[in-house]
């Protein structure tokens, strides 16, 4: 087992000290299986306890730890120093604001969430004699879409959100799509507001980095292209009067 | 809820896409062929413009032509949002415009064919 | 304790030279601008078409030009690249097709779209006489 000395420039921002963030370099002797995440702990255990930021489960699935390394939107514990240079830049989450070091306020994204109405919607009941069960067929229609943790990488790559951050965004738009194909749920007319809004799916010019970001393989550029197209058909079914407005 | 208008207008843009994706290469290459001299035997007068009388010839045309200048619409307003213009609406109403005009212009020569 | 969250300005005109992924992005959104360059340019060939043979003609010879030659190849890898080819990779993403259980891979979905493109070109070159 060696050591591998890394060099991690890390963005630091103390809101009752600091006007604006700066960069602050911490020398690393990192073991050859290390994440980032296991680096940004040895700082804060052996050299540096105010350094501040969010970790939890360590495995992909809790989705706190994302942050820009080499300026891609990563989770730090999906990121192994074996794939990166001896220099590494760490700075949080883009197009967020910074409340603290690498800690970012995600209000906005958290408040945009039930906008997806992410639950399943019925007008009938489930069946009262057996089991509600689901094809494997129609699970695997949407299961990608499930596998989202919310970390937000997504919409740090995307340049549509940096621009506007009225844009509802990928995970969200992702999450209303997971319901929409779900062939238990029967509630699509009443997640329109996303395709009739200017802030919804339209915002949308399928640059793609939301996908190439993921770390879960969700897919969001995919599901935001089909709900175009649903959309598409939705306005001349609409304009047909084949349904209601 | 009323769907947006920009549904509608994605609709031909991704029409629009599809058909330039596969039919402009071979409208560049005829291009080039001329610039080059070659006129292929379909580029004569007689078998062009018998096919752009033809109902097929017109509406292939049109179809083609029309659904291109519409895609290159939508796409020119997202350029435009992209390098920073803000006007939304004005750039809109431009492009949109630009697209219908070419639109009417392509019918007129078809039909006067 | 207060906050002060601190937000990073993003230029509005200049933040696609952010990343390598950005700056393809706009080169892949400004084909448009060829696409429309093309139907002008269509458009007048029609307009010297419904002129007649004599306006056809002159048409013609108008467009015989090294320059020109050198702009149209150099507009036709362009556009194959960042148009055509981009569209077909993009293509899969909106177009989802599950047959029984496995969706159909991405690379299927591509390969029919060039499929199509490569039989409608050489069916029109056919047709034209280049060919």
């Amino acid at each position: 087992m060696s050591i591998r000395q890394m060099e991690l420039e890390v963005m630091r921002y103390d809101p009752e000290r600091d006007t604006e963030p700066r960069f602050q370099s911490y020398s690393v002797p990192c073991q050859d299986e290390w994440a980032i995440l296991d680096a940004l702990n040895y700082i804060k255990d052996n050299v540096d306890t105010t350094l501040s930021y969010r970790w939890s489960c360590h495995m992909m699935v809790c989705g706190s730890c994302g942050m820009m390394i080499n300026g891609e939107p990563s989770l730090t514990c999906k990121t192994f120093i074996r794939d990166l240079p001896d220099r590494v830049r760490i700075e949080p989450l883009a197009n967020f604001p910074i409340e603290r070091d690498l800690v970012v306020v995600l209000d906005d994204v958290m408040e945009k969430l039930h906008l997806a109405k992410p639950f399943i919607i019925r007008n009938d009941p489930p069946p009262a004699d057996r089991e509600f069960s689901q094809s494997r067929a129609a699970l695997n229609k949407f299961k990608q879409y499930t596998m989202c943790v919310n970390c937000m990488c997504c919409y740090s790559a995307c340049p549509q959100y940096a621009l506007d951050s009225s844009f509802i965004g990928p995970a969200v738009l992702a999450l209303a799509h997971r319901y929409n194909v779900d062939s238990r749920d029967q509630g699509k007319s009443e997640r329109l507001d996303l395709l009739a809004d200017h802030d919804g799916v339209w915002e949308c010019s399928f640059v793609g980095a939301c996908s190439e970001v993921c770390p879960k393989s969700v897919d969001p550029a995919a599901a935001i292209q089909q709900m175009k197209i649903d959309g598409a058909r939705e306005w001349w079914k609409q304009k047909l009067k084949v349904v209601k407005p | 809820m009323a769907i947006a208008k920009k549904a509608f207008v994605w609709g031909l843009f991704a029409a629009g896409g599809t058909v330039a994706a596969i039919v402009f290469p071979v409208l560049i290459v005829l291009f080039l062929l001329l610039s080059l001299g070659r006129v292929p035997e379909g580029l004569q007068f007689g078998s062009i413009h018998a096919f752009a009388q033809s109902w097929v010839g017109k509406s292939g045309l049109f179809l083609v032509l029309s659904l291109s200048l519409w895609h290159s619409a939508h796409r020119l307003r997202t350029v435009f949002h992209d390098f920073g213009v803000r006007s939304d609406a004005l750039v809109a109403k431009a492009v949109y415009l630009a697209a219908l005009v070419g639109t009417l212009i392509t019918a007129l020569f078809l039909f006067k064919m | 304790m207060s906050r002060r969250p601190y937000i990073r300005p993003v230029s509005k005109t200049t933040w696609y030279f952010r990343s390598g992924r950005y700056k393809r992005y706009i080169l892949r959104e400004i084909t448009c601008l060829l696409v429309g360059l093309y139907c002008v340019l269509t458009i007048r060939a029609l307009a010297a078409l419904a002129a007649g043979p004599e306006g056809w003609n002159v048409f013609l010879s108008a467009q015989r030009s090294p320059g020109l030659a050198g702009l149209h190849a150099v507009m036709l890898v362009y556009f194959l690249v960042y148009m055509t080819f981009d569209w077909f990779k993009l293509a899969p993403k909106a177009m989802p097709v599950q047959l029984g259980e496995k969706k159909l891979p991405d690379r299927a979905i591509v390969i029919a779209h060039y499929g199509l493109w490569i039989l409608v070109s050489l069916m029109l070159f056919r047709l034209l006489g280049v060919i």
